[in-house]
């Protein structure tokens, strides 16, 4: 059934294209054999149907859309594989580390097992509706989870919030989708929104433990939609929480020189630069920097560039001591001998690490799972009360948050970004302190004195 | 704002003005010789960086070390594009030269990417790094040096160009194509020169700033627009006037970013470029 969302893809582009001119001979013909194809789909899918009666009582589907082939294929293979991990987990066919949450299992489901079905949505979202309906009407799943992209859950779990079927987002942070105030959509990871804030108040928190003042910050951003957002809400947060902003720049991206916003930041002598910067500027900025011989007692980048895999590589020691933001580090391994041992698991059955996008999947499926049980059902509204009543502690989970538990847009309430430093090539987590790592290394010491 | 700082930024302005004059002078040199506008100049400065990068990360070459190397390889991509590509354009409509130089452009972007991924890559330990600090004026080795370089390699072009045969021949091409054929100059070979040595410059250039710039398949997307408006700014064609001009594009885009905001850095800079268009169509130096 794959099939009829790959053949809806084809056509979106002439009908976008032809709303400049009259659609072609061509146009017309093509729309006309997607429609006979989907019609054809409709059709199996009814015949499919037929033949397979009923699905056994005790299995319970999922369905569970990732962008498996596209550009993002890679993170999408891996997503996937941490979801199955995830089920696995909860249907007993591997032990589970003790205080798991997933490890409960379905008891009051009668030891049930559940099954992921897999959507492939190529990081299009038109693609992810088709695959939510797919997934809903012939695959009958009862809850849907993904999608990784923001712009793809969002269509996602509008076509879910139609048929009234609950959707979990594991992944996505663009803040708006728990601002639509959604029936059946609940987030666990924190948002965008939320990972700026966690900025402010870990200023705070290093004021108290330095006694410094570091009131005094420079926004530091890209001029694109994502960084003018940013900025947008820097500025109001700095100014309900009492902080000066002491030099505001929104610079061009790819740029030929920095040399006159840092020589302005300079001037302006803030104690803290905030920064969202992507990979090349994020490297020509430092480079300015040392060049300039300027280092602010701390720079607060803003994921991004500073947190590609090619930026440590590329800046090398110069690259240290900047802190940044994370959803989650396996340096968090060290602290919670959980996550060791559910990344063991993960090396054993992927060959790979835990990062931040596979931890929270894993920790969706988990999260969907303890819902299902406590519903002791597969109703759609059993589900989603459950959902409502979902209280995680931390302990029973490998991120670094203070729980799961959804407010009234089904946003978790409990969730938190964690702050990472570069400190001997490495992030290592060092903020909020209860699950930090390592010390902050604070200021940031001067480029003659490294 | 206190005069350390004032020195400072013109110190900044000038360094990064220099390589805008040595990516402007070879693309100044093939509009001036044969009237046709490279839209893939910004390629030939990326192909220069990679050729250093490459140079140092198989044979462990410095990026300084490699400049002749560099420029050699450029040379020969001129002299290649020109013979295969160019060459078939020269009476071509001007719109047709415009597609062929910009379709070259968008091939050399997408074969960097396809061979060497659009990462981004620093050349981490070059023989010239660390800063210089002036009493109160910083700045660093590896843009001090690119800026000498830039200096070195505009002026050896200029003397090339007044002081040789060869370099009298091309001007002389480049003033009258037909006066100079009767004169026993054999134009294609002149044209390839210019190809050469245009790309060459564009190479030069970015061997230099391959010590301090990231490299990446689309980077002469960042010094292309500039050096359009230096070409421009110093007159189509002439090669003091490019150098002159890229020096004042250099200033007033940094000094202009720190006094008004480095957001309308770029919107400076353009405007420059209207007004010179409406008032001096014919730039600073250029001939009417």
């Amino acid at each position: 059934m794959r099939f009829a969302a790959a053949i809806t893809e084809p056509t979106r582009t002439p009908t976008s294209m032809a709303t400049a001119n009259a659609p072609t001979r061509r146009q017309t013909i093509k729309r006309m054999l997607a429609a006979a194809a989907l019609l054809t789909t409709t059709a199996l899918t009814g015949i499919g149907f037929g033949a397979t009666p009923a699905h056994a009582e005790d299995e319970i589907r999922i369905g569970v859309i990732y962008p498996l082939t596209g550009a993002a294929a890679s993170t999408g293979v891996e997503l996937k594989a941490a979801a199955e991990l995830a089920a696995a987990i909860v249907n007993k066919e591997i032990p589970a580390p003790p205080g798991l949450v997933a490890g409960i299992g379905l008891p009051n489901l009668k030891g049930a097992k559940i099954k992921l079905i897999f959507g492939d949505h190529q990081g299009n979202p038109q693609v992810g509706a088709t695959e939510a309906e797919r997934l809903i009407t012939s695959e009958k799943v009862v809850a849907l989870t993904g999608a990784y992209f923001s712009n793809v859950t969002a269509t996602a779990s509008q076509v879910a919030e139609r048929y009234g079927v609950p959707f979990l987002n594991g992944e996505s942070s663009s803040a708006s989708l728990t601002q639509r105030k959604f029936k059946w959509f609940f987030r666990t990871t924190p948002h965008d929104d939320l990972f700026v804030g966690n900025f402010f108040t870990f200023l705070g928190d290093m004021e108290k433990k330095t006694g410094d003042k570091l009131r005094s910050i420079a926004l530091f951003n890209e001029n694109t939609l994502w960084g003018n957002e940013t900025t947008k809400l820097q500025v109001k947060l700095a100014e309900e929480q009492k902080f000066t902003i002491a030099e505001k720049i929104l610079y061009p991206a790819k740029t030929t020189q920095m040399t006159s916003e840092v020589q302005r930041i300079k001037a302006a002598a803030p104690a803290v630069i905030m920064q969202s910067s992507y990979l090349g500027d994020a490297i020509l900025s430092m480079k300015t920097y040392k060049e300039l011989g300027f280092s602010p007692k701390m720079l607060l980048a803003n994921d991004a560039g500073f947190n590609d895999s090619e930026f440590l590589k590329t800046m090398g020691k110069d690259g240290e001591f900047v802190i940044s933001r994370e959803v989650w580090a396996l340096d968090q391994a060290e602290r919670n001998p959980l996550i060791k041992q559910v990344n063991d698991l993960m090396q054993q059955r992927a060959g790979v690490n835990f990062n931040g996008n596979s931890a929270r999947a894993f920790t969706g499926i988990a999260v969907l799972a303890d819902a299902l049980n406590r519903a002791g059902s597969t109703k759609p509204d059993a589900i989603r009360e459950a959902l409502q009543k979902t209280d995680i502690p931390a302990s029973g989970l490998i991120m670094p948050w203070k729980g799961v538990k959804f407010d009234a847009n089904g946003q978790n309430e409990l969730g938190q970004g964690i702050i990472v430093q570069v400190q001997g090539g490495q992030y290592v987590t060092v903020w909020p302190f209860d699950v930090a790592t390592k010390p902050v290394v604070y200021p940031m010491p001067a480029w003659d004195g490294r | 704002m206190t005069a350390d700082i004032l020195i400072q930024v013109l110190v900044s302005g000038l360094l990064i003005g220099l390589i805008y004059a040595l990516v402007a002078v070879g693309l100044t040199l093939i509009f001036g010789v044969m009237d046709i506008v490279n839209f893939a100049h910004g390629e030939f400065l990326m192909l220069g960086m990679y050729a250093s990068f490459w140079a140092f990360a198989l044979f462990a070459i410095d990026p300084i070390v490699a400049l002749p190397l560099t420029a050699l390889l450029l040379f020969a991509v001129g002299v290649i594009v020109y013979q295969t590509v160019i060459r078939r354009i020269l009476k071509a409509p001007m719109l047709s030269q415009i597609f062929a130089t910009f379709g070259l452009m968008i091939l050399l972007r997408g074969l960097a990417q396809f061979f060497w991924k659009p990462d981004h890559r620093l050349i981490p330990h070059s023989l010239v790094s660390g800063n210089i600090a002036l009493g109160p004026v910083q700045f660093g080795l590896p843009q001090f040096v690119a800026a000498l370089g830039a200096v070195g390699v505009t002026g050896a072009l200029w003397l090339f160009l007044h002081r040789t045969r060869l370099g009298t021949a091309l001007e002389a091409t480049a003033i009258d194509r037909e006066a100079a054929t009767l004169m026993g100059i054999d134009g294609q070979k002149m044209f390839a020169l210019a190809w050469g040595i245009g790309a060459a410059c564009a190479g030069l250039a970015g061997g230099l700033i391959a010590t301090f710039f990231p490299i990446f398949p689309e980077v002469g997307s960042n010094f292309i627009l500039i050096a359009f408006v230096v070409v421009v700014l110093g007159g189509f064609g002439s090669v003091t006037g490019a150098f002159l001009a890229g020096i004042i594009v250099g200033l007033i885009e940094v000094l202009g970013g720190f006094l008004v905001g480095p957001e309308y850095k770029t919107a400076i800079v353009l405007s420059l470029l209207l007004i010179v268009l409406l008032v001096r169509p014919r730039g600073l130096l250029g001939k009417a």
